[in-house]
């Protein structure tokens, strides 16, 4: 089977205890009493789409926010119940699910476990309390450090752990600390953002005349994620991700290497039939039913450009055999002067069958990515 | 109709003192148009004279007014460009008139440019009678600004009609006056033909009209023609005269009449302002008097912000120029900018007027390099060179000296400011040469200042240490030796020659700083490190670096973002197309644009 014929999953779940002041993702405080609401407009959702798509083989399923954690866990096995009854869940299928150290006790994470999760995604970001404070989570590290314990205890093997760098506050020392402490507990994988300023965030307005880390630090700190992270035997194969051999994120790679995916629930995306949608972001509308997407046809210039800057994104860059295959066109020639002036620049590498980008290349990805938009 | 009955004037003015209001009054009030009729504004034709509200080209329309002594009149009104730039097609329509309405507000009093156009009238023997206008503002003081004009200019200003042109109030009294004061032309219907060209446009059909005020002598369709001063001959396929807005042919045109001729004339410069047209076949001896070639005073280079629409620009150019005989352009490359004109004008107003028009009226994206006067080099070989573009000073070494253009400047301020104006003008190598108090408040300071300073933002500078109350009109009175130095612009060692430019020795440090902090924000940051230098004759004078770029990553990148991730891409690809390549470095037009306009303060 191509990779082509999987699909992949995505819920969005856009309740969160708080809205961190950096976060520019569709989440809104509270809502309580929208819980059941959305949820029942979830349900439907999936049975309209099925409909539509038939049942589809699903290679990994992803519940995102916002925060999944926060709403009980009943809410999110029933919808995990009702995407396997139907669509075909292949055999070893990634099913993750974001959870927040202080809205995700034992029992709630043993019922995800039971409902068939396999892989858990905790949002840290900083060991050390100061600095969660100033990016206005609600946990402390201890907080953190029961949760992955209940997460173990409830048979979680393979655990993520979200980092950020260059947040307030935070020193070179201070984020080698975070690296430290994490390192201890040895989680399969690990994602180490630095902070990106949204606009639209209280953040934004806060820093955007003077970010909190400047930039050469920032750069160290990235530098300093990689050597730390491989000396421990994670290996970085994305711009931000780290992992163990063997369990890179599923899911995430399917975004970059384009495998079609069925997104449910606000502003989530899809791709499908060489389309992608993007669902709106009103609440109140999704809730009475109103599924209406932003579509976009993607022409096969479209495509060939998305396979460049989506594959760019790993650290094994993209073949020049799948690009053939697919879009029957020599990357070398199509995209010729693109790869020589990056070659030049030293931000592109090319090694057999693959292109990808240098360390240097990876800094300035948006860069080198732009090269290949036509 | 005979001459005693016509009346051929202009009003007077300075910008925002009513002249445009005034003239739509009088319009109206004669009657030939109903209000309905009537555009905003009839008399400023173009978009842009409209927004700006100045008069750019003359216009002229031609009324009947009923006279309280129960007699017609016809009225020629010559309407007059209101900017320092157009001084020379202010004395010509002049020339065209016999009496001048001088329209002063009420609250503001004389201006600098109010008094520049009334000696210019008086120059040409004009009956200047004032009018007091916008008397209904509370700060109007008519009996101040009364003695003003009588001090001042020393025309009988007593019994001036108090108007409010706006509010159409003491119009009847104007429109008396013009009757009373304006004499009647006294010109011999059967002398040779003497027709004054004060105007001319291009029409695709009728090809140029000339506006004309006929002297001496009657022209009428079939006659062959002679322009004196181009030596341009052709035959008369219509005479007319000006309604409003529209062109009315008539059978001729006589002696004391105002009107136009086209004769299927392909070229304005066939039809020179300020040209004589004359009978071919029964010429006068003389030509009228005061015919000037027209001069560009600024030039700059101007290109296409698309490589691509260059024949788009030429042919931009080659319209305008069909109406504008005073623009001047030819084809000029630069390493930078690639294909473009250099293009001459009477002014930096002018040269505003025409990069706006080019990009409205025919949709451009226009790149200007710094505007320049014309120096007169003297090279060692004994040649003079007159220098429009700094990328063709010559080496150092052949230059014996160089001269450089200087104005009388006059510039009228209330006394508040008089001290930081003439800061301003020392700071600009001005010439101090008088100051005279116009009455207790207000001040005619005068200096001599070289062209080259007062292209860039000394109107704004001034405006803006005045808080927009000076006024300031200035004549070209020569060229003079001067220490004129050429400073080179590198960005990453290499010289851009776009950004060139020709300076005082004295001023060159501190421009080259400012230059060099101004293009240090606009440069984005590459992957290496750019330094920008300023230097004069291969010597660095300042310095600054654009730091190299070390992060441009989506670091965090969730699987919904890839559209808006395409978008910012793309954003960032149409930025760097929008880029000008110089070695390795890619430059934004701004950066261009921004050195124009270095802040003052």
């Amino acid at each position: 089977m191509k990779s082509k014929d999987y699909t992949e999953i995505y819920v969005h779940i856009p309740f969160c205890a708080r809205k961190c002041d950096y976060c520019d993702f569709v989440s809104f405080a509270g809502c309580k009493d929208k819980f059941d609401a959305y949820f029942a407009a979830l349900k439907d959702q999936i049975g309209k789409t099925y409909e539509t798509v038939g049942k589809l083989p699903i290679v990994s399923c992803f519940f995102g926010g916002g925060t999944p954690s926060v709403p009980d866990a009943s809410y999110i096995t029933d919808i995990l119940a009702l995407l396997k009854s139907k669509f075909e869940f292949l055999p070893g299928a990634e099913i993750s699910i974001e959870v927040n150290p202080n809205s995700a006790n034992l029992s709630k994470l043993s019922e995800y476990k039971k409902a068939g999760f396999n892989r858990l995604s905790i949002g840290l970001q900083s060991a050390n309390n100061n600095e969660l404070k100033a990016l206005s989570r609600l946990h402390t590290f201890e907080e953190f450090l029961l949760t992955f314990n209940n997460a173990k205890k409830a048979g979680f093997e393979n655990i993520n752990i979200d980092l950020m760098s260059a947040i307030p506050l935070q020193t070179i020392d201070s984020y080698k600390e975070t690296l430290n402490k994490v390192l201890l507990l040895k989680p399969t994988h690990i994602s180490s953002y630095s902070l990106i300023l949204e606009e639209g965030t209280p953040f934004y307005e806060r820093y955007k005349d003077a970010p909190p880390v400047g930039e050469d630090e920032d750069r160290e700190m990235y530098y300093l994620t990689k050597e730390m992270l491989k000396n421990a035997g994670y290996n970085r194969y994305e711009i931000s991700n780290y992992a163990k051999e063997g369990y890179e994120c599923k899911h995430n790679l399917g975004y970059w290497r384009r495998i079609p995916y069925l997104g449910f629930g606000i502003a989530a995306a899809s791709l499908y039939k060489n389309t992608r949608f993007q669902m709106h972001s009103d609440l109140d509308r999704f809730i009475n039913k109103d599924y209406s997407s932003d579509t976009i046809i993607l022409t096969k210039k479209d495509s060939m450009e998305e396979f460049m800057f989506l594959g760019l994104r790993c650290t094994d860059g993209v073949s020049k055999k799948e690009f053939f295959q697919e879009f029957n066109e020599d990357l070398n020639e199509y995209y010729k002067d693109e790869i020589s002036k990056l070659k030049k620049q030293e931000l592109l590498k090319e090694e057999g069958d693959r292109f990808f980008l240098t360390d240097k290349g990876l800094d300035v990805a948006n860069y080198c990515m732009s090269e290949f938009i036509k | 109709m005979d001459q005693k009955h016509i009346r051929n004037f202009c009003i007077i003015a300075h910008i925002d003192h009513g002249k445009s209001t005034l003239a739509d009054r009088i319009i109206e009030m004669t009657g030939l148009l109903t209000s309905r009729e009537m555009q905003e504004q009839v008399l400023d034709n173009m978009d842009l004279e409209r927004e700006r509200g100045i008069t750019i080209k003359a216009q002229t329309v031609r009324t009947v007014y009923k006279a309280k002594n129960g007699e017609e009149y016809i009225f020629n009104l010559i309407d007059t460009p209101g900017h320092v730039d157009f001084n020379y097609e202010v004395s010509r329509a002049l020339a065209a008139c016999d009496g001048a309405i001088l329209v002063v507000d009420a609250a503001q009093g004389i201006e600098a440019q109010t008094l520049a156009n009334v000696y210019l009238a008086l120059d040409h023997d004009l009956d200047v009678f004032p009018v007091i206008n916008k008397i209904d503002l509370p700060s109007a003081d008519p009996e101040k600004v009364i003695n003003e004009i009588e001090d001042v200019i020393g025309i009988e200003a007593q019994d001036a009609p108090l108007i409010s042109a706006k509010n159409g109030i003491n119009i009847d009294q104007v429109l008396e006056a013009i009757v009373e004061k304006v004499p009647a032309p006294e010109g011999d219907a059967n002398a040779p033909l003497q027709a004054l060209i004060f105007d001319s446009l291009y029409d695709s059909y009728k090809g140029v009209i000339a506006f004309v005020r006929i002297k001496n002598g009657t022209v009428k369709k079939g006659v062959p023609i002679k322009m004196m001063a181009t030596g341009a001959t052709a035959e008369v396929v219509e005479v007319g005269y000006f309604g409003a807005g529209q062109f009315i042919p008539c059978e001729e045109l006589s002696a004391g009449m105002v009107g136009y001729i086209t004769a299927s004339i392909k070229n304005v410069r066939d039809t020179a302002v300020g040209d004589t047209i004359t009978e071919l076949n029964n010429p006068c001896t003389e030509p009228l008097p005061g015919y000037k070639k027209v001069q560009s005073m600024v030039y700059c280079g101007v290109y296409p912000a698309d490589g691509a629409k260059y024949p788009d620009l030429k042919d931009a150019l080659e319209k305008l120029q069909l109406n504008d005989a005073s623009l001047f352009y030819e084809p000029e490359t630069s390493i930078a900018l690639g294909f473009g004109f250099r293009c001459g004008f009477l002014g930096l107003l002018h040269l505003e007027i025409i990069q706006e028009r080019l990009e409205r009226e025919y949709n451009l994206d226009l790149v200007t390099t710094a505007p320049s006067v014309i120096y007169k080099v003297h090279k060692t070989n004994g040649e003079v060179i007159e220098l429009t573009n700094p990328s063709n000073l010559p080496d150092p070494s052949e230059i014996d000296y160089m001269e450089e253009p200087i104005v009388n400047a006059e510039i009228m301020v209330s006394k508040d400011y008089v001290g930081s104006i003439m800061e301003l003008c020392q700071q600009r190598r001005g010439r101090y040469v008088s100051m005279e108090y116009m009455e207790a408040t207000r001040a005619l300071i005068k200096y001599e200042l070289p062209l080259n300073e007062i292209i860039y933002d000394f109107f704004d500078a001034l405006k803006s240490r005045s808080r927009g109350y000076a006024s300031f009109d200035y004549e070209l009175k020569g060229y003079e030796q001067s220490q004129m130095v050429k400073l080179d612009i590198l960005i990453n060692r290499e010289e851009v020659d776009a950004l060139s430019f020709i300076v005082h020795k004295d001023s060159a440090y501190e421009r080259g700083r400012r230059m060099c902090e101004k293009l240090k924000d606009e440069i984005p940051r590459h992957l290496f490190e750019i330094p920008i230098q300023a230097a004069v004759g291969g010597k660095v004078i300042a310095r600054e670096t654009v730091k190299a770029m070390r992060k441009d990553v989506l670091a965090k990148c969730y699987g919904g973002d890839i559209s808006r991730k395409k978008k910012l891409l793309e954003k960032q690809k149409e930025g760097k197309k929008r880029m000008r390549q110089v070695g390795n470095v890619e430059i934004p037009q701004s950066a261009f644009m921004s050195v124009l306009k270095l802040d003052e303060e």
